[in-house]
């Protein structure tokens, strides 16, 4: 049998106490398509870090467990490092210069050079590049890929599929390159383009180059892969050939979950009037990096919980940044019948939507200021609660104070005192203020995106139950969040977003095989609504 | 006819500024020799200077308000060569290869301080300067003749410390320009300045195309995607101070040797704002500067700089205005250009927004 080219054998990582990585072995021959499926946490970002050697590995303190490469132990400690060992990776974001051309980029400081008179002194730095012997060696690239573009194009407005390929160019252009690591490639590809990249990436194999895979697409998966290793959680759910999968399996093993009906039953009430649309959608399109939305359309329902689930870069989390004016959005809302102005976060607000944002520390929270005043900032701003009459719209800090008192007693923030710098807090206690903020607005519909993130599971439990508290004094709640698990635990209904647009809509209680297929981009009838 | 509008678009800053050169001219009634000898001196002097700005542009840390920096370091080198009595052409050899150390200390250490300010290099550039002005006063208006003995009357009057507010340079003066000189009317072009300035220009396009200058502009355009291709960021953007630095010392020598006198506390003082206005009138943005466009800029500011105190004089009856005008068009300049930058990079993001949401 002969050696693996890539080994990993026990991998195991913390971040700051929170394991990320529980005993992960992966192995990966010669010529091997090998498919890494997960969610959005499941540690595949991670592994392939440790890879890497990227910083953030390195500047944690490091990992558990060791890496070969071809039955030999390594330790990279930079990219560099691990360049150089012949492993090559196509991030999920684009690794070119704009400004570039399409051969400076692949040739990025890999130029070929030729000596001249300065670089004779001064070292070969100053050596000059040799542009024609570049383009010649991209062209080369180029072809194995079938791209018929020309070498000396510049980047900036290239189709998007185009930059793809430009970036497998570059890694293929590295001669000693024996692993090429992919990771979401075809995410941003249009379906076509998706077909060609696969052909490229098994006409890769077969010449002898394995490639590590990572995609969300299932159908990709069953197509090229080899192999395919599951991670859930952080651990490694099963591995194998290709052979012993099917699509849903592959579904169910990357999202299933115990679902905690326990949580469920503390719902007393249950929406009284639905069918009565409180915020109509349509075609919105909002433009938030890494998060776009293109076009979707959805009614929330009076009183209800509606779930937003889906994949990390999928869109999820711009419905609501997008509805309350926080990323340049298009498209139309509608609100009690009303229009809401998008882009403008003022008029959103004062007409009674208030939003808890994903982005505690940045957009959440005046880090520096009290408690108190966190609580009652926005409703200060968009409302003018809590000023004294008259012109000068002064603070009214005795109202502030009685009411900071009030919320950290219902929510159950634990601090030292309304005076407190809301950094100084814990994250689950800072989403507490978040929640206190949202509900001085006394708004009548509320956005709350990550609710959990970041934070212990004690506090977890007790902000989905304060949310669950809101929504039963009638506050209909739209929750984002990427724990399918939560969602379906508070969620009346979930509306599971893909590439964008909305892919279907689930009770809580559907399959865990139906979610993992609506997340991996089939359609509702293809998986089978009940 | 978009064709054309985008032409106009890309080159507002220097059409603008030829039209109110042109109207500059016109106003000013100078004869024309004398606008053409004005002309030529100032471009001998300047352009140097102005080149000095194109290669930290290009690593992408703006526009180096440090060159101030560079300039000292001529300067210093200019006090100790006129001390030491250096002469002629070799002497301004001997003084410009005295001040390269200096620079490329002074380079480094501004190198390091901006790269724990990635982001800001320009305020903190200009601050850096600011403080580098108060560091070369005391020593020079301070130290020298109570703690550095240093007993030179042609440098020092006796009775007070520190050294003369003006020192004479006529050892070295026009050692440069002299060497040979082309005459037209009353105009004396000075070739071999011209010369080493072309050689500079040369120098900077062939930089571009070695392995160094493509690692600086990779640095310029994003040092993340550098940074994990294997470039030091860091060591490429020190290297890129220093150049500048060293390009501003040689460049306040060829200014000092043309002017003949070194105004020992002002002289440096603009030489950082005098240049980037001059860049920028070029049509140079934060982020793209060419050969051509310091050319040009230099010529557009320098002719704006000749003609406004006539202009001044003809249409508001004082001269005094003009002066004041022109320092206030040198400012002027900077706000506008970068306000009009600004914008530009602006509506560019909103039509990729646009583009990307209809896709």
């Amino acid at each position: 049998m002969s050696v693996p080219v890539l080994e990993m054998k026990g991998i195991s990582k913390s971040f700051y106490g929170t394991q990320v990585l529980k005993n992960i072995n992966l192995t990966v021959g010669k010529g091997e398509v090998h498919c890494l499926v997960g969610e959005n946490g499941a540690g595949k970002s991670t592994l392939m870090n440790i890879l890497f050697g990227m910083s953030v590995i390195v500047q944690t303190g490091g990992f558990e467990g060791s890496v070969l490469i071809n039955g030999r132990e390594v330790a990279f400690d930079s990219p560099r490092a691990a360049i150089d060992a012949g492993i090559g990776m196509v991030h999920q974001e684009f690794m070119l210069l704009p400004g570039f051309s399409v051969t400076e980029n692949v040739k990025l400081n890999r130029e070929i050079t030729k000596p001249n008179l300065f670089s004779a002194v001064f070292g070969n730095k100053m050596e000059t590049l040799n542009r024609k012997k570049m383009a010649q060696d991209t062209r080369t690239a180029l072809d194995k890929l079938g791209m018929t573009i020309d070498e000396w194009v510049p980047v900036a407005g290239l189709p998007v599929g185009y930059l793809q390929f430009v970036e497998i160019a570059r890694e293929i252009d590295k001669e000693n390159l024996q692993l090429l690591v992919l990771d979401e490639p075809t995410a941003v590809l249009t379906e076509s383009e998706a077909e060609q990249f696969l052909g490229v990436i098994q006409r890769l194999a077969q010449s002898g180059i394995c490639i590590l895979f990572i995609t969300h697409r299932l159908d990709e998966v069953m197509a090229v892969a080899d192999r395919i290793t599951i991670l859930k959680d952080g651990e490694l759910v099963r591995s194998g050939p290709k052979e012993d999968f099917t699509i849903s399996q592959i579904a169910e093993l990357m999202v299933g979950r115990k679902i905690d009906t326990e949580s469920r039953k503390k719902r007393t009430t249950r929406p009284n009037d639905e069918g009565a649309v409180v915020l109509q959608v349509r075609d919105l399109r909002v433009n938030m990096p890494g998060e776009a939305l293109r076009g979707i359309d959805l009614d929330v329902f009076r009183g209800e919980i509606l779930g937003i689930g889906g994949l990390a870069g999928h869109g999820k989390v711009g419905l609501a940044n997008g509805i309350m004016g926080l990323y340049p959005s298009q498209g139309k809302v509608l609100y009690e019948g009303q229009e809401v102005p998008l882009n403008d976060t003022r008029a959103a607000l004062k007409l009674g939507l208030a939003f808890v944002s994903e982005d505690r520390r940045g957009v959440g929270l005046v880090l520096e200021d009290s408690i108190a005043n966190n609580i009652v900032l926005t409703s200060m701003q968009s409302q003018e609660k809590f000023l004294k009459p008259g012109l000068l719209k002064l603070k009214d800090e005795k109202k502030i104070m009685s009411h900071a008192l009030e919320s950290i007693d219902k929510f159950d923030i634990r601090c030292t005192g309304p005076e407190q710098i809301v950094r100084r807090l814990s994250g689950g206690n800072q989403q507490k203020v978040c929640l206190a903020r949202a509900f001085t607005q006394e708004p009548k519909l509320l956005f709350v995106s990550e609710p959990t993130r970041g934070i212990d599971v004690g506090a977890k439990s007790r902000v989905l139950e304060l949310i669950v508290e809101l929504n039963e004094m009638g506050v209909t709640v739209v929750i984002t969040s990427s724990e399918l698990a939560e969602l379906r635990s508070i969620a009346d209904r979930i509306a599971i977003i893909y590439e964008g647009r909305l892919a279907g809509i689930l009770p809580p209680d559907a399959p865990d095989v139906q979610y993992g297929l609506l997340m991996a981009g089939k359609s509702l009838e293809e998986v089978g609504s009940r | 006819m978009n064709q054309v509008k985008r032409l106009i678009s890309r080159n507002a800053v220097p059409l603008l500024f030829g039209i109110v050169c042109l109207l500059g001219v016109y106003f000013a009634k100078m004869p024309g020799q004398f606008l053409l000898m004005e002309i030529v001196k100032r471009m001998a002097r300047n352009s140097f200077l102005v080149l000095s700005l194109i290669i930290p542009v290009a690593a992408g840390m703006g526009l180096n308000f440090g060159i101030v920096l560079g300039a000292l370091a001529g300067q210093i080198a200019l006090i100790l060569s006129t001390h030491w009595e250096w002469a002629g052409i070799g002497g301004l050899l001997l003084t410009a290869l005295l001040a390269t150390p200096l620079a490329v200390l002074f380079g480094f250490l501004a190198g390091m301080l901006l790269n724990k300010a990635k982001g800001r290099e320009m305020i903190t550039g200009m601050v850096m300067g600011f403080f580098a002005n108060g560091l070369y006063q005391f020593v020079f208006l301070f130290l020298v003749g109570t703690v550095i003995p240093f007993d030179n009357p042609r440098l020092r009057i006796s009775t007070s410390p520190g050294l003369r507010n003006t020192i004479d340079l006529s050892r070295i003066k026009g050692t440069l320009d002299g060497i040979w000189e082309v005459r037209y009317g009353f105009t004396k072009f000075p070739m071999v300045t011209f010369l080493v300035i072309a050689v500079l220009a040369l120098a900077i396009w062939a930089f571009f195309r070695t392995k160094l200058g493509q690692e600086f502009r990779a640095v310029g355009q994003d040092r993340h995607i550098a940074g994990v291709s294997g470039i030091n960021v860091d060591r490429n953007r020190i290297l890129a101070i220093v150049i500048s630095t060293v390009l501003a010392a040689w460049g306040q020598l060829i200014f000092l040797q043309n002017i003949g006198t070194l105004n020992t506390y002002n002289s440096h003082e603009q030489v950082g704002t005098f240049a980037i206005a001059a860049l920028l009138i070029g049509g140079a943005t934060v982020t793209k500067a060419t050969i051509g466009q310091a050319l040009m800029g230099t010529f557009l500011f320098h002719l704006l700089f000749a003609v406004s105190p006539n202009a001044g004089q003809t249409i508001f009856g004082s001269a005094q205005v003009g002066e004041y005008f022109r320092v206030f068009v040198a400012y002027g300049i900077i706000a506008i250009s970068l306000a009009l930058h600004a914008w530009q990079s602006k509506s560019l993001a909103r039509a990729s927004l646009e583009e990307d949401l209809s896709s």
